[in-house]
């Protein structure tokens, strides 16, 4: 299958939190498996269940909020921020997201999201207090997120804003390339330059 | 053209620079651990792949090892596994491990500098956040994720961006009882938990100088609790005199060549920084947090903002902080009862921290219902520890004296602090649940940590010196 991504549309799951820290995303205590798989039932383990247990759900919760759904999260100000480990991005993508949207994102985060083919969309705080007003709305209200046009947009509303990727990424992106077949197709440039720096 | 010292790293280890794109940099030292690890081997065994440069990665067991009778069987059938995955892959793939056991075994941000693998000059990368630590040394160094982890493994190479640079000077003299972990605070407490996202960070200035390199580590450590990809410091005589005679320092045969060469990791005079921050070292108090970022901190004698000090639009999360912390807004900390002190992780769990904490509770005794642990960063400040009978004064005090690991700071292994509990905690993040679930973390220097452990509350640690 694929990895590659370009147009994700549908309902979005507002988190009006800001700070949202990848202690949150995936507590530490769930980091000790050893494959990338099957993170996404812990994601936001602590907010999700009350007492660490599964029959205990907090209606409070958006992700327990049957009125939300989709492929789409809308988080507040620097998401992501805080530990380095990746099993934020895949707990995230493995719980059914492709695209988190937030007006900040923590450097890590955002690099680790995209090696996973996570988008992180960066917006203005403007754009964002709209987005979350619009889905306050009408949760059923549809968001588009354009990764060749660099563009997301609410089409009922009229709504839309640019982000930026740079051209290498967004090539990977919507191609489905990694970092690493880049980096092992120039293996002879970086044996070349080991010698003359050496 | 001036340069930054930040400019003279990233430059000297570029391989190649893409079009509109990242850079492709260079990695000389490369740390692991079992927890970020496991995915990156099994990534370059399904591509059919060995380690490129075994020899520039180094390897240790911290986030997940016990801190009690370690040379047992790990009990946590998960935690077995995971440490057992990392003995396997380092084997495979003929990398050096320091494991449980090892005489150098330790917090990986503990071990690198102590062994003198973290050198000057040096980009350095690890699955940690705290990698930035290493900065302290003059080393361009930052964490990152698992998939970089593979990336760095199959190529020694990463796909980089240029980051914008931050300087942030502190000069002047530090008050009594101030020490460094005061001032990383008080800096994140300046700019916020997101103030230096997108930046690389220089600390300079006469206060930053005058700081031996453990304290330079603690700063560096937290840098990325400002969001900033990494700290650094310019190396200088106290740099050079630390590294001199450890493990993998350069020997007597490279050492003068190295040191010309370390001596040039300055920023030159009129080089320019995106963004340039001055702070008075004399109006750094002692510090503690009262929230669940690093950047809700306040002095220890001070107050938490009211409401009517806080952004509207911030409030909710502030409101939903302090209720999580069971604090009001607008009250002081100071006199704030403590469950639990933990000491140590890879912001505070030095040879130094150790002394310093030492120094204040030698003759005393922890208050009744408070407990306290002191978890070395690494076996070889252990030993020192116990060399200097530094235990013998933690014993007698009532503290108790664990092994190596990064143990409560996140609470991955056993050591939880249970939930409603407060810990006053000399680590680097007071994230909700981050100590255990619905556990209330305090952030604070070992001096106050100390305070704490022996009169059982938050303490102004200079109304006792």
């Amino acid at each position: 299958m694929s990895k590659a991504i370009n147009i994700v549309s549908g309902r979005v799951v507002p988190l009006k939190e800001t700070n949202v820290d990848t202690d949150q995303i995936i507590p530490a205590r769930f980091l000790k498996a050893t494959s990338r798989a099957g993170f996404g039932k812990n994601l936001f383990r602590d907010w999700r269940y009350a007492n660490d247990d599964e029959n205990q759900p907090r209606a409070e919760f958006v992700l327990n909020d049957p009125t939300y759904s989709g492929k789409i999260l809308v988080a507040g100000k620097n998401f992501g921020c805080g530990s380095s480990r990746e099993h934020a991005a895949w707990a995230i993508k493995d719980y059914g997201f492709d695209v988190v949207v937030s007006s900040f994102f923590a450097d890590i985060f955002r690099n680790n999201a995209l090696n996973n083919f996570l988008v992180p969309v960066q917006v203005s705080d403007e754009f964002l207090d709209q987005l979350f007003a619009a889905v306050e709305k009408d949760p059923a209200v549809e968001v588009v997120v354009n990764v060749e046009a660099q563009t997301i947009s609410v089409p009922s509303l009229g709504l839309q804003s640019s982000f930026d990727v740079n051209n290498y990424k967004k090539t990977c992106l919507l191609n489905g390339y990694d970092d690493i077949d880049y980096l092992l197709s120039i293996k002879p440039a970086i044996e070349a330059f080991e010698q003359q720096y050496k | 053209m001036a340069k930054t010292l930040f400019d003279k790293i990233w430059d000297k280890h570029i391989v190649q620079q893409i079009d509109g794109g990242p850079s492709v940099l260079y990695i000389d030292k490369h740390f692991i651990h079992e927890v970020t690890s496991p995915q990156a081997f099994q990534g370059l065994e399904k591509r059919g792949m060995k380690v490129f440069r075994p020899q520039q990665i180094v390897a240790t067991a911290d986030h997940n090892v016990p801190t009690l009778q370690q040379h047992l069987p790990i009990k946590d059938e998960l935690s077995r596994v995971q440490v057992q995955q990392l003995i396997t892959n380092c084997k495979n793939h003929n990398i050096e491990l320091y494991g449980l056991g090892h005489p150098f075994q330790g917090i990986v941000h503990v071990i690198g500098p102590e062994l003198g693998v973290t050198q000057p000059g040096m980009t350095i990368v690890c699955g940690d956040s705290h990698t930035s630590t290493h900065g302290a040394f003059g080393a361009i160094a930052f964490g990152i994720g698992t998939s970089e982890v593979e990336m760095v493994m199959a190529t020694q190479c990463l796909m980089q961006s240029k980051p914008k640079l931050m300087r942030i000077n502190v000069e002047g003299t530090l008050n009594k009882g101030v020490v460094s972990k005061d001032i990383i605070l008080y800096i994140i407490a300046q700019i916020s938990a997101s103030g230096a996202t997108g930046y690389f960070v220089e600390y300079a200035g006469s206060a930053i100088r005058s700081l031996s390199m453990e304290g330079r580590m603690t700063i560096c450590n937290m840098s990325i609790e400002m969001g900033a990809r990494g700290g650094m410091i310019a190396p200088d005589e106290v740099t050079f005199e630390y590294m001199k005679g450890r493990q993998f320092a350069p020997g007597n045969g490279q050492w003068d060549r190295k040191l010309e060469q370390w001596k040039e990791l300055y920023s030159d005079a009129d080089a320019k920084f995106d963004v340039e921050i001055n702070i008075k070292a004399e109006d750094i108090e002692p510090m503690i947090t009262y929230g669940t970022n690093p950047g809700m901190g306040v002095s220890v004698a001070g107050q938490i903002p009211g409401e009517k000090d806080i952004d509207e639009k911030e409030k909710p999360s502030f409101l939903k902080s302090l209720d999580y912390m069971g604090l009001k807004p607008g009250t002081g900390i100071k006199g704030k009862k403590v469950d639990y002190v933990f000491i140590g992780s890879c912001t505070n769990s030095r040879i130094e921290d150790l002394r310093l904490v030492a120094s204040f509770v030698k003759g005393k005794k922890k208050a009744d219902d408070v407990e306290v642990w002191i978890v070395p960063g690494s076996k070889q400040v252990e030993k020192q520890a116990i060399a200097e009978g530094i235990d013998k004064i933690f014993e007698e005090a009532g503290f108790q004296l664990r092994q190596p690991g990064c143990s409560a700071c996140l609470g991955m292994n056993e050591d939880k602090i249970p939930a409603g509990k407060y810990c006053i905690s000399t680590s680097n993040r007071n994230f909700e649940g981050r100590q255990g679930p619905n556990a209330r973390t305090f952030l604070a220097s070992p001096l106050t940590a100390a305070v704490a452990a022996i009169t059982g509350e938050v303490g102004d640690v200079r109304d006792f010196i």
